[in-house]
């Protein structure tokens, strides 16, 4: 689904990616974890398509194609879909509109037929009820005024409603309490299937213990540096990053 | 030059979509303006006396008056003996739209406003003008059950005189600015409008302006009278055809709400604004203004994308006590645009209420300023105001002005003024793009999102041309 190859990325003339590597297959749920500033989130805007880096070399393959040449929209049209860590807020945008607007363009660009409201809502409630989320929600402005919690089981739910083939998970568990941090990676783990994948980004091994990911990435100075199963990320939990940054000097 | 730059500079460099003109043959005044060429537009319309003499007298308070210069705007000053002051298209009176020209049909096709469809689906009455004459005016007969007049100004000074003459240049008077004196001399037609006492008007009444002829000026007179305990909403709509020199229009819209009776009064914008180099576009230099009696309230909400050059207040005065003033508008000016507006609200009655919303959008090079005014009189015993003024910049080559004047002469009127400035961020179109919007779409859905306090102020099918107005006035890719 997702090859990266040898990719190295700057921003500002300063190299924050230095060769990374990465394959992730279809049905495949993937962590990358890491110390602050290793280049996680730069990752993960690099995958999606953010013009403010520049692409040094290397590749990324999406859904069989080069997607280095493509906008971000067009990325998104292929099946791609990034959780933010901080989501913008956009004041008198509502939810629903917000949601039927992204659907809508993504199916236009499918081919097909915008989805009637009665459907759209119908399969909005189904979604909300797995994410335990207020019927209010759908017509509150998009992120405006929303606390960190809110913030992110609304990019769930966007998530779960546009049905990606591929989601990176941008430090989702950050700013969560126990309960959200369980009710969102319910909502994640109801969509797991193999004809998706997850590629899960996060400081901490707790989220991995209610999404179980198949595979473990530690990213270091721009580069994956170990790899390994869930074994690794309790390794870190318990060891830190101090050995990883040692075994790299 | 950035790639938000690059994105900014693409969708606001977009062509004018409805810069078409449609042929149809005019019955032109040669250009320029004497005390004759006055009394030829009053007899060209069959008016009575009283009414050539209104104008002449409007006429000589003009002669005496200078051209103002205080707005935040710099244009070309009119040269106002090389303007036509009458254009009649020439067919007249239709008894159904089968006799209206086929040509002003298509136009209105283009537009997306076919007639039928407008009276078959939303049950609008349209009193059309186009160049100044009314050429079909529809649903009359549901309203002359009413009692209702809605109807061509000529038509009203012929057959409605008493009201005409007892209200005219009641709220605006002849005196009141230079382009208001102007107009009362020469105007040439317009909308006439008067909801009898206890009534409800049961449908949206609308008019659709163009200016159609090169180098005419539009002078269009609309008055507007709602009894005691009547209510009316009224639309007003504009789009112009593309023109390559500049065209005046300075109209005057008067608004009488007598006791417990509301007005609703919409606009809908979009006259040529000038091409991505400022060339042309059309000067908008209106006088709205509306009188409320004892418990009255009228409301104007306006969304403004168009003209080169805009500056007008639609404005209340809150003469009867509890009576309440509102004014909701969008400006959006992109390129060279240039626009002053916002409104006057003057408290003179007990217990009086008003409400400012202004969201003001540049883009490109263009300048837009806030112009408010809240007066609250001696007499005006816990009157109060809410204004909240934002500003939404794109780009960096734009401005965003605001002036607020605030005169409080009653020591229990309360005043509240909100101010925000902010501009579109990349990280907004980012985060929409990532969810398969391209940044035009993206840039539409923010704006809209932003101007939605208005928006929601505008009646339904209003609203979704409105929306569909401000994404194609920033969009590049239309048209």
């Amino acid at each position: 689904m997702l090859e990266i190859i040898d990719l190295h990325a700057s921003i500002d003339n300063k190299v924050i990616l230095n060769g990374i590597n990465l394959k992730v297959n279809l049905g495949e749920v993937h962590a990358i974890m890491g110390p602050n500033g290793s280049g996680k989130s730069t990752l993960s805007n690099v995958i999606a398509g953010h013009d403010g880096y520049d692409i040094i070399s290397g590749d990324i393959c999406f859904a069989g194609e080069s997607v280095l040449d493509l906008p971000p929209e067009k990325r998104a049209h292929l099946g791609l879909f990034l959780s933010f860590q901080y989501p913008v807020e956009i004041p008198g945008v509502t939810v629903s509109n917000f949601i039927r607007t992204a659907l809508n363009e993504i199916r236009n660009a499918k081919g097909q037929e915008p989805l009637g409201a009665p459907e759209m809502l119908k399969s909005m409630r189904e979604k909300m009820k797995i994410l335990e989320m207020d019927k209010g929600f759908l017509s509150r402005s998009l992120n405006d005024g929303f606390s960190g919690g809110e913030k992110k089981r609304n990019e769930i739910f966007q998530m779960a409603m546009l049905e990606p083939k591929m989601a990176i998970l941008d430090e989702t568990d950050s700013g969560l309490d126990i309960d959200a941090l369980r009710i969102v990676a319910n909502g994640v783990n109801s969509l797991r299937s193999k004809d998706n994948t997850f590629v899960v980004i996060t400081h901490y091994q707790r989220l991995l213990d209610y999404i179980v990911p198949d595979f473990v990435h530690v990213l270091f100075n721009g580069k994956i540096v170990k790899s390994g199963d869930k074994e690794l990320a309790i390794e870190l939990e318990n060891r830190g990053y101090d050995w990883i940054k040692k075994e790299q000097q | 030059m950035s790639e938000e730059d690059k994105i900014i500079n693409e969708v606001t460099s977009s062509d004018y979509k409805y810069g078409f003109s449609t042929e149809i043959d005019s019955d032109t005044l040669s250009p320029g303006l004497d005390e004759e060429v006055v009394k030829k537009i009053s007899h060209k319309k069959k008016e009575p006396e009283w009414m050539t003499n209104w104008r002449l007298d409007a006429f000589k308070i003009w002669k005496e008056m200078d051209e103002p210069d205080w707005g935040n705007v710099n244009y070309q000053k009119p040269d106002f003996q090389k303007i036509s002051y009458y254009s009649a298209v020439k067919k007249k009176k239709l008894d159904s739209l089968d006799e209206v020209d086929p040509e002003l049909l298509k136009t209105f096709e283009k537009l997306g406003i076919s007639i039928d469809e407008q009276k078959r689906l939303s049950g609008v009455a349209m009193d059309i003008v186009v160049d100044s004459v009314s050429v079909a005016t529809t649903f009359k007969e549901t309203l002359n059950e009413k009692g209702i007049i809605f109807c061509s100004m000529s038509d009203a000074i012929q057959n409605h005189p008493e009201l005409v003459k007892k209200h005219i240049g009641t709220v605006i008077p002849k005196t009141d600015n230079y382009y208001a004196a102007l107009n009362s001399a020469v105007f040439t037609d317009g909308s006439f409008c008067y909801i009898p006492k206890g009534v409800k008007c049961p449908m949206e009444l609308s008019t659709y302006f163009r200016i159609n002829e090169a180098g005419t000026g539009q002078f269009e007179r609309t008055l507007l009278i709602a009894d005691k305990e009547s209510y009316v909403s009224y639309l007003e709509g504009c789009t112009a055809p593309q023109r390559d020199e500049n065209q005046l229009h300075a109209a005057v819209v008067e608004l009488i709400a007598l006791d417990d009776a509301e007005i609703k009064y919409s606009t809908v914008q979009n006259w040529f604004p000038g091409d991505a180099n400022g060339k042309g576009g059309v000067y908008n230099f209106v006088t709205k203004r509306g009188m409320c009696e004892n418990r009255a309230k009228i409301s104007w909400t306006q969304v403004e994308t168009g003209s080169a050059v805009t500056w007008k207040y639609p404005s209340c005065i809150l003469k009867g006590d509890s009576s309440i003033g509102e004014f909701y508008s969008v400006a959006l000016t992109n390129n060279f645009q240039q626009a002053d507006t916002g409104t006057k609200m003057i408290h003179l009655g007990r217990n009086t209420k008003s409400t400012i919303i202004s969201k003001g959008i540049s883009a490109g090079n263009s300048h837009n300023s806030y112009r408010g005014l809240v007066r609250m009189g001696p007499r005006a015993k816990n009157a109060r105001n809410f204004s909240q003024c934002d500003s939404l910049l794109m780009g960096d080559r734009c401005g965003a002005h605001t002036f607020p004047y605030i005169e409080v002469k009653n020591p229990t009127a309360k005043m509240e003024h909100e101010a925000t400035t902010s501009k579109i961020g990349e990280d907004q179109i980012f985060y929409c793009q990532q969810r398969g919007l391209n940044p035009e779409a993206a840039i539409a859905l923010i704006v809209n999102g932003y101007c939605k306090d208005v928006l929601n102020q505008l009646p339904m099918e209003f609203a979704v041309e409105a929306q569909k107005l401000l994404a194609i006035s920033l969009e590049g890719s239309v048209g």
